[in-house]
């Protein structure tokens, strides 16, 4: 069976930081690493392979730097990669991304299953996966917290929600969107490493996935950021003195001038 | 299409640089880049990555910073959308929590738009819950009923509202950033190549444009990003939980219901919902709890969870927990709080040995009011904290939740 995993090039977290003087956030010396949930969604194809047999082939869309996250998905066992990468790429926001996306999927060809991270950790939209399934035509379930059974034509999991989980069938071709729980990333292999290094990563740009030059990038893109701006820092507050009797006392004082209880 | 620096505007004086909420912006010699200058010896370049936010135009006294949005796309023609929607999201019959916060807040953007609310209620047997949305404020209910839409089901549901949206033209519509409501919206905007913004923390109206101005925190609530869908119809957003009022109930308003049916219509049904199964223990509900109590790794041990659920349960609240809890394996992750966890804002959070790492903070630091319960003085929670407490949490909880009975009743 043929997966395709999708991953982002997202700044590593722990590193951001806001400048405290201009309230920006500093991107200088951050490194780059695979958006934690793509991860997730990494492992969940790898495991689905050795269970069902296939391939499993990673894309991405960014800039030509992103290359080093496919790598990193190779040597973690991924078959093939591709990262799509042209400057006319550039302002696309979820709709143009998932456009750009589904093209170049139509582009490696046939798949049974898609597989993304619940949301990237630094647009947090959860917005690209449901919509890559749209432009391919394809049904797709967020949130994926288990794969219960597939088969060659269906395929069962089990959604988490706010009170629980639903449990899903699901016709293939189909996309997943997939949060922490259903798995734990291997890390990479020295062999997958050496592999890595010298395995060839497919670069294609707008002509090569065929796409409609309105519908990428910024052109391709209904929504505009208008405006950027730091939220007032939260600022600390008090700190409540006294045994544990008085400091229970004192808060239960503060909550209830709060309304809160 | 894109930014340019305007070589015979830009002095090289550094304005913009720190504007730049990416760190884009160096300034260099004229030389390395461009011709020289008769005053200037420096100029402004800007790096590869910038996503034309604008923020460096302001800043630039010599305006010359240019960018241009060139349209070269024939624009679809919005001046036929009108009005304000309100998807009603319902489970098992109820009508969720959220929904009366997005009537609230879109009866505010109606009015000021002077335009009707009107809410999308899909469900089979929903006549009463049409009626509330009316006295929750709506105008006008669109009840759709059907056996197929009794629960939520990706194909049929967004069959329906696409072509609800088509028929009707709604300039804005409004869904809750719920599980459901996220990936819904997200096929609804992508069927429709019109502009979605996710998990919304404030809404307004620029009035001349009639534009919905979308502000959503983006970086785990590290910067805050204003969106805008100047060009398409309808604007959509999702908007979190707990940020709007919710509306106040009026019993004797009046409004329009328009109830259709489909039943009877074949639908494509590629996902089909199986079974729904509750998590047992009612005080994981993180999403709709007014307090959440939140443990982490100073508790030790899982046994220890018991006094933070007391605490929860004392208060009415939910049990949350920080990633090094749940990976411990002393919770299950649907606990989790935090970036690869679930993004919460209650009125108060009580975080219990929890440090405060970054990535627990950008999930929790929109609550209202935070009390951090710490040994540790240099936790970097206390820094967030409205009420810190040092203490021994093993005494300061018990002694809280012993108190609260006493006060509670």
């Amino acid at each position: 069976m043929n997966f395709i995993v999708c991953i982002k090039q997202v700044p590593g977290t722990t590193e951001v930081k806001i400048d405290p003087r201009t309230n920006t956030l500093i991107r200088e010396g951050v490194e780059s690493i695979i958006n934690p949930f793509d991860a997730y969604a990494i492992e969940e194809g790898l495991r689905l392979k050795e269970r069902m047999g296939g391939k499993v082939t990673v894309i991405s869309m960014g800039p030509p730097q992103a290359e080093s996250a496919l790598r990193e998905a190779l040597s973690m066992g991924c078959d093939e990669s591709v990262l799509l990468t042209d400057p006319a790429f550039a302002g696309s926001d979820t709709l143009a991304t998932s456009y750009t996306i589904a093209c170049g999927i139509k582009k490696i060809g046939e798949f049974d299953l898609i597989i993304c991270g619940k949301q990237a950790i630094d647009g947090d939209t959860a917005q690209v996966g449901p919509g890559i399934a749209e432009k391919l035509g394809i049904p797709a379930v967020t949130y994926v917290k288990k794969v219960e059974e597939m088969s060659e034509a269906r395929i069962r999991v089990e959604r988490m929600m706010e009170e629980g989980y639903e449990v899903i069938e699901m016709d293939l071709p189909a996309l997943i969107t997939v949060v922490k729980e259903i798995n734990e990333p291997r890390l990479p292999s020295l062999k997958g490493m050496m592999r890595a290094k010298k395995a060839n990563v497919n670069i294609w740009n707008a002509s090569d996935i065929a796409c409609v030059s309105t519908k990428i990038g910024q052109l391709g893109s209904p929504t505009i950021v208008n405006r950027i701006f730091t939220p007032p820092p939260r600022k600390g507050g008090e700190m409540i003195l006294g045994d544990p009797t008085e400091q229970a006392q004192k808060l239960i004082e503060r909550l209830r001038e709060a309304k809160v209880i | 299409m894109g930014i340019r620096i305007l070589e015979d505007k830009c002095t090289g004086c550094s304005l913009c640089v720190e504007s730049c909420p990416f760190k884009l912006i160096k300034i260099v010699l004229r030389e390395k880049v461009s011709k020289p200058h008769p005053k200037y010896k420096k100029i402004a370049v800007i790096g590869q990555g910038c996503n034309l936010c604008g923020a460096c135009l302001e800043p630039c006294t010599f305006q010359a910073i240019l960018i241009e949005r060139v349209e070269e796309k024939p624009r679809p023609d919005i001046s036929k959308y009108r009005g304000v929607w309100v998807f009603a999201e319902q489970k098992k019959g109820q009508i969720q929590g959220v929904v009366h916060e997005l009537l609230g807040e879109g009866r505010k953007l109606a009015d000021q738009m002077g335009e009707k609310l009107c809410s999308v209620l899909l469900g089979e047997g929903m006549d009463e819950a049409a009626k509330e949305l009316i006295a929750y404020g709506a105008d006008r209910v669109y009840q759709i009923e059907g056996s197929i839409l009794r629960n939520f089901q990706d194909d049929p549901y967004t069959d329906v509202l696409t072509e609800l949206i088509e028929k009707e033209k709604p300039e804005i519509v409004l869904m809750g950033a719920t599980a459901i409501g996220r990936s819904f919206a997200s096929r609804v905007a992508a069927r429709l190549g019109t502009g979605l913004t996710a998990d919304c923390t404030e809404l307004a109206i620029d009035l001349k444009k009639r534009q919905l101005l979308q502000t959503r925190p983006a970086f785990g609530g590290n910067i805050m990003a204003t969106i805008t869908t100047p060009y398409n119809r309808p604007q959509m957003a999702t908007v979190r939980h707990k940020v709007f009022r919710k509306a106040i109930r009026q019993g004797n308003r009046h409004g329009e219901i328009i109830k259709e049916s489909v039943e009877g219509r074949k639908f494509s049904l590629r996902s089909k919902l199986v079974n729904m199964i509750e998590d047992i223990t009612q005080t994981v509900k993180l999403a709709d709890a007014d307090i959440i109590v939140s443990g982490g790794r100073g508790l030790g041990g899982p046994e220890n969870f018991r006094i933070i659920e007391e605490l929860a349960r004392t208060l009415g609240g939910a049990v949350g927990a920080s990633r090094a809890a749940v990976d411990a394996g002393w919770i299950p992750y649907s606990h989790q709080v935090g970036q690869t966890g679930r993004t919460v804002c209650p009125k108060v959070y009580i975080a219990c040995g929890i440090s405060g790492a970054i990535q627990h903070l950008v999930g929790m630091q929109s609550s209202e009011i935070i009390i951090a319960i710490n040994k540790d003085l240099n936790a970097p929670i206390l820094k967030v904290a409205t009420y810190g407490i040092q203490g021994d949490l093993f005494e300061v909880v018990p002694a809280l939740t012993e108190r609260l009975k006493e006060v509670l009743g």
